[in-house]
């Protein structure tokens, strides 16, 4: 079972891989559209890195509402256990 | 038992010579802007397009693409008389039968060649190869042609702000025959018709209506499906033709999207030394002409060098996807 700290740090990776932003700066309250960088093809891709790397599913209807890092490692977390 | 049919197996199989018509008339995105409602910035960061091609009257399907064939056969030192088979991938000859291929194989002097259309939408020049490929190898033709050419603009909606500015017009062609070593590999495709709603026509040709059909894409199920299952389908053309990525020299995807090029890359962990077709910038989304367009350009721009080992993979409106790998003639 992943920790918060472990999904976070996947999911950092995946920001910075997709939107060039260092791994450290990828934090719980940030915002993907306003802080990280992303537009919504950005965050797709993120979504669906996402999806692939924890083997979850988060519909596009779900994703919309995903606006911080922390949604985002939240719905991994409860879709994981 | 009665008397067996006889085969005869056919040589191995490589594209010989590449060709392709860009339309004379360049729509660069603030002529596009004065039709829509958009800006050059937004259209350049979600799509990587700064502007594309729209044929003029004169330039009709026939004139791209004979203009293509034309180049192709010049490439492979060939005439119209060589070919046996001519294929002719487009979803814009509207004019449902009869085929085009035809016209064109008569207008090229390929004489009594087999000719005809196939329907495979952004993937209609692999599908197109893959059966040049198959005709080839078991003895059933030599020399064939195959076509994408495609004139999108009719059939686009010019005041529709999520498709207009993405699709353009032109042709590309290749000249398949025999050659002593495999060029072009195992084709990877499949199909999904449950989808078809996601990249189609906004209503039936015989629907009443004031105006045509229109193209209609639902771009984000597109997107997740082309930078997802297609990706990772690369990975299959790979392995089937016994080669990673690090053998690859070019990537041509079809150019539909610049962001869908770069979440492949992703996918597939594309090495730094691979070089990837970036002509979606200047032709925008050509259909099934865009892979020969492409790879024409990256020709003209010294890019690429015969011999080098090409990954192409095309995916669209069925939705339809097929891949192979070429080596570049």
């Amino acid at each position: 079972m992943a920790t918060t700290e472990e999904i976070l740090a996947g999911v950092a990776e995946i920001v910075h891989e997709v939107c060039n932003i260092p791994v450290e700066d990828v934090q719980l309250d940030k915002s993907f559209i306003d802080d990280l960088d992303a537009d919504s093809l950005a965050m797709n891709e993120i979504i669906y890195a996402s999806e692939d790397k924890f083997g979850v599913s988060i519909p596009d209807e779900e994703a919309k509402n995903l606006k911080t890092v922390g949604d985002a490692v939240a719905h991994i977390e409860r879709a994981m256990n | 038992m009665s008397k067996q049919i006889t085969v005869v197996d056919g040589p191995h199989s490589a594209i010989l010579g590449i060709g392709s018509y860009r339309p004379s008339r360049v729509v660069d995105n603030a002529e596009m802007c004065t039709m829509i409602d958009s800006s050059d910035e937004w259209i350049r960061q979600r799509t990587g397009i700064i502007e594309r091609r729209w044929a003029t009257d004169d330039e009709t399907l026939m004139v791209m693409a004979l203009g293509a064939a034309r180049k192709a056969l010049d490439h492979a030192g060939l005439q119209g008389s060589d070919l046996d088979a001519v294929i002719v991938s487009t979803v814009s000859h509207l004019t449902q039968f009869p085929a085009i291929a035809p016209q064109i194989a008569t207008e090229l002097g390929a004489t009594d060649a087999a000719a005809y259309d196939i329907l495979a939408a952004c993937a209609g020049f692999c599908y197109g190869l893959a059966q040049a490929d198959g005709l080839i190898r078991n003895g059933s033709a030599t020399r064939v042609l195959v076509i994408g050419a495609e004139k999108l603009s009719e059939q686009l909606d010019k005041t529709d702000r999520t498709t207009a500015f993405l699709f353009g017009d032109g042709a590309g062609a290749a000249v398949v025959g025999p050659s002593d070593e495999p060029g072009i590999g195992p084709v990877v495709w499949g199909s999904d018709g449950a989808a078809k709603d996601v990249i189609r026509l906004t209503r039936h040709w015989d629907e009443p209506g004031d105006e045509p059909p229109y193209i209609h894409m639902d771009g984000q199920p597109v997107f997740r499906w082309a930078s997802t299952t297609v990706a990772k389908k690369t990975l299959e053309m790979l392995a089937r033709a016994g080669l990673t990525v690090d053998d690859l020299d070019v990537f041509i995807p079809h150019q539909a999207n610049d962001r869908i090029i770069d979440a492949m890359i992703r996918t597939l962990k594309m090495p730094e030394h691979v070089t990837v077709a970036r002509d979606i910038s200047h032709m925008g989304n050509t259909s099934a002409a865009s892979i020969p367009l492409a790879i024409e350009a990256m020709f003209e721009r010294g890019e690429v060098k015969s011999g080098q080992l090409a990954l192409i993979v095309g995916f669209g409106a069925g939705l339809v996807y097929a891949g192979q790998i070429i080596r570049l003639p």
